[in-house]
């Protein structure tokens, strides 16, 4: 058989698995079942304007708040870390090691029920706040390493350019370094913010008031009041929505950095 | 000591400066000066340690022992204002190191707003000046990225020259440069000379060091081992490294 040959058949091969696949699927399922338990158009009725005003508003409102303290957390924290004062590093290094090594699920659980109790702290916000304290944490932990990341990539020569013009290192990192680190990790960074809408989603284990639910929560609540699953369809396009978008942004901005500016 | 420039001794005044990284002795005792208004040519094999003499200068390299005096000012001194004393000193290196997420003129305006608390009219006025004698007037809008290797090199002298400097470094200012590029940032160079700018110039162009140079220094082995007129130190070596560099240079 000729080398020509054999590629032909074995693509033909994989088109036919494929489709006997697809038929066996399609033959199988419970067509009935499926329409009705995750495509319910009355179902879904109901959760409008709700998924909408309060539970996608909510997600995005969360993501922002967290987003935005945890880049100011990362940004002290990664200048902490590569601070010459040795104290603040090794803090820094221990504070970043800690919050990247547990899972997010349990600082939430922590900050919404272990810390009020032991302090007695009612946290701004309700469970919600407490949550989204605890998000903040985890973010910060993150972002604090593709900052430094960040930094560390912008050339020596920079800093020592502006430092020759009489620029304090103050202004050297305001206005040469941050700038030219941020570009640099504006694919990441915008990683991090996926990973962050998708978080939003593990504040349904701190309990939360009715109009404070985002869409995880929404969509569960929903699902357990009409024992139907189309509220979690819902959900996940919602998500969808605002993460591929995001996502294809940084594909965008990746294949931009490739190129050079 | 009074940190206010004087005008009444050497611009550089360097002695028994040494410097190590780690166990790598590689400054090993350099006395060193240039007088104001003066063009000194600092050449010498590659690792010889000339750049980080001229860096030593404005302190981008701290020194391991050894003094060394700016315009009467101990730079050395714990107690000198660094920030100050560099906006007196240009500095222009191999790799350019222009900002690369700012155009020309920002170039050029930044460290005058920044570090000489200028208004930005003030700062951009300066800086077309100063890009206009480097001959890029039209390129203010430009970022760094849409000019050539020797325009880039060009600006940052410009750039450097906005901060109103009373002496200029330059780090083999066209090394990175193709050959056919070098021509115009040394023809800035000489007319910076030409204007009477003190100058310490590390390169390997010695048809320029022969030319501008007030005086030719040459380094080996992290000693100075033999300096005077350029027509002498270029034409007529004493010493056997010096003979030994410039028969594998010229
Ligand atoms: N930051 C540094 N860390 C360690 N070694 C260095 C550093 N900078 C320069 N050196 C060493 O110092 C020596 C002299 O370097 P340099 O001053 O750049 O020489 P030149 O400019 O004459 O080529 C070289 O051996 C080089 O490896
Ligand atoms: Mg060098």
């Amino acid at each position: 058989m000729k080398p020509t040959t054999r590629k032909r058949l074995f693509r033909g091969a994989l088109y036919a698995i494929f489709i006997i696949a697809v038929v066996v699927v399609a033959v199988l399922a419970d067509w009935e079942a499926i329409q009705s338990n995750f495509f319910d158009l009355d179902v879904a009725a109901e959760a409008f304007p709700g998924i909408i005003t309060t539970a996608a508003k909510n997600t995005v409102v969360y993501t922002a708040i967290a987003f935005v303290g945890g880049m100011i957390g990362g940004l002290i924290l990664a200048l902490m870390k590569l601070s010459p004062v040795g104290p603040y590093r090794w803090l820094a290094t221990a504070y970043i090691e800690l919050f990247r090594g547990l899972p997010a699920l349990l600082v939430i659980f922590g900050f919404a029920f272990a810390v009020p109790i032991a302090f007695q702290w009612r946290p701004p916000g309700g469970s919600a706040g407490a949550g989204l304290i605890a998000l903040i944490v985890v973010a910060a932990a993150y972002i604090a390493e593709t900052i430094r990341a960040g930094i560390e990539a912008v050339p020596k020569g920079q800093v020592e350019a502006a430092r020759s013009l009489g620029m304090r290192p103050s202004w050297t990192l305001v206005s040469v370094v941050l700038p030219q680190a941020f570009r640099i990790i504006t694919p990441p960074l915008t990683n991090e913010l996926v990973i962050l809408i998708k978080d939003t989603s593990l504040l349904f284990i701190a309990g939360m008031a009715l109009g404070d639910r985002e869409l995880t929560t929404f969509a569960r609540d929903s699902v357990s009041s009409q024992a139907n699953a189309t509220p979690l369809v819902l959900a996940a396009l919602m998500y969808l929505v605002i993460t591929l978008p995001l996502t294809q942004l940084v594909a965008k901005l990746e294949r931009h950095n490739k190129r050079g500016r | 000591m009074a940190a206010t420039p004087r005008t009444d001794v050497p611009a550089i005044e360097v002695r028994d400066l040494h410097k190590s990284f780690g166990d790598n002795e590689v400054l090993k005792g350099i006395d060193f000066h240039v007088d104001q208004g003066e063009v000194v040519c600092v050449i010498g094999p590659s690792g010889s340690g000339k750049s980080t003499l001229l860096r030593c200068v404005n302190r981008l390299e701290e020194p391991t022992s050894g003094t060394i005096i700016v315009e009467g000012v101990d730079i050395t001194d714990e107690d000198t204002d660094l920030d100050k004393v560099r906006t007196r000193i240009g500095m222009v290196f191999q790799q350019f190191n222009l900002f690369p997420h700012l155009n020309v003129l920002r170039n050029l305006t930044l460290a005058q707003i920044r570090a000489k608390k200028r208004g930005r009219a003030e700062a951009e006025e300066i800086a077309r000046r100063n890009l206009a004698k480097v001959g890029l007037a039209e390129k203010a809008d430009a970022f760094p990225s849409q000019l050539s290797g020797g325009q880039q090199q060009r600006v940052a002298i410009a750039r450097a020259l906005s901060m109103d400097p009373d002496m200029m470094l330059f780090d083999e200012p066209t090394s990175a440069l193709d050959p056919e590029l070098v021509g115009d940032v040394l023809d800035v160079m000489k007319q910076l000379a030409r204007d009477g700018m003190t100058m310490m110039v590390v390169t390997h162009e010695m048809g320029f060091a022969r030319e501008v140079g007030d005086r030719v220094v040459f380094m080996d082995g992290g000693v100075v081992v033999e300096q005077g007129k350029p027509e002498d130190v270029l034409g007529n070596p004493q010493h056997e490294r010096t003979q030994g560099f410039l028969s594998k240079v010229l």
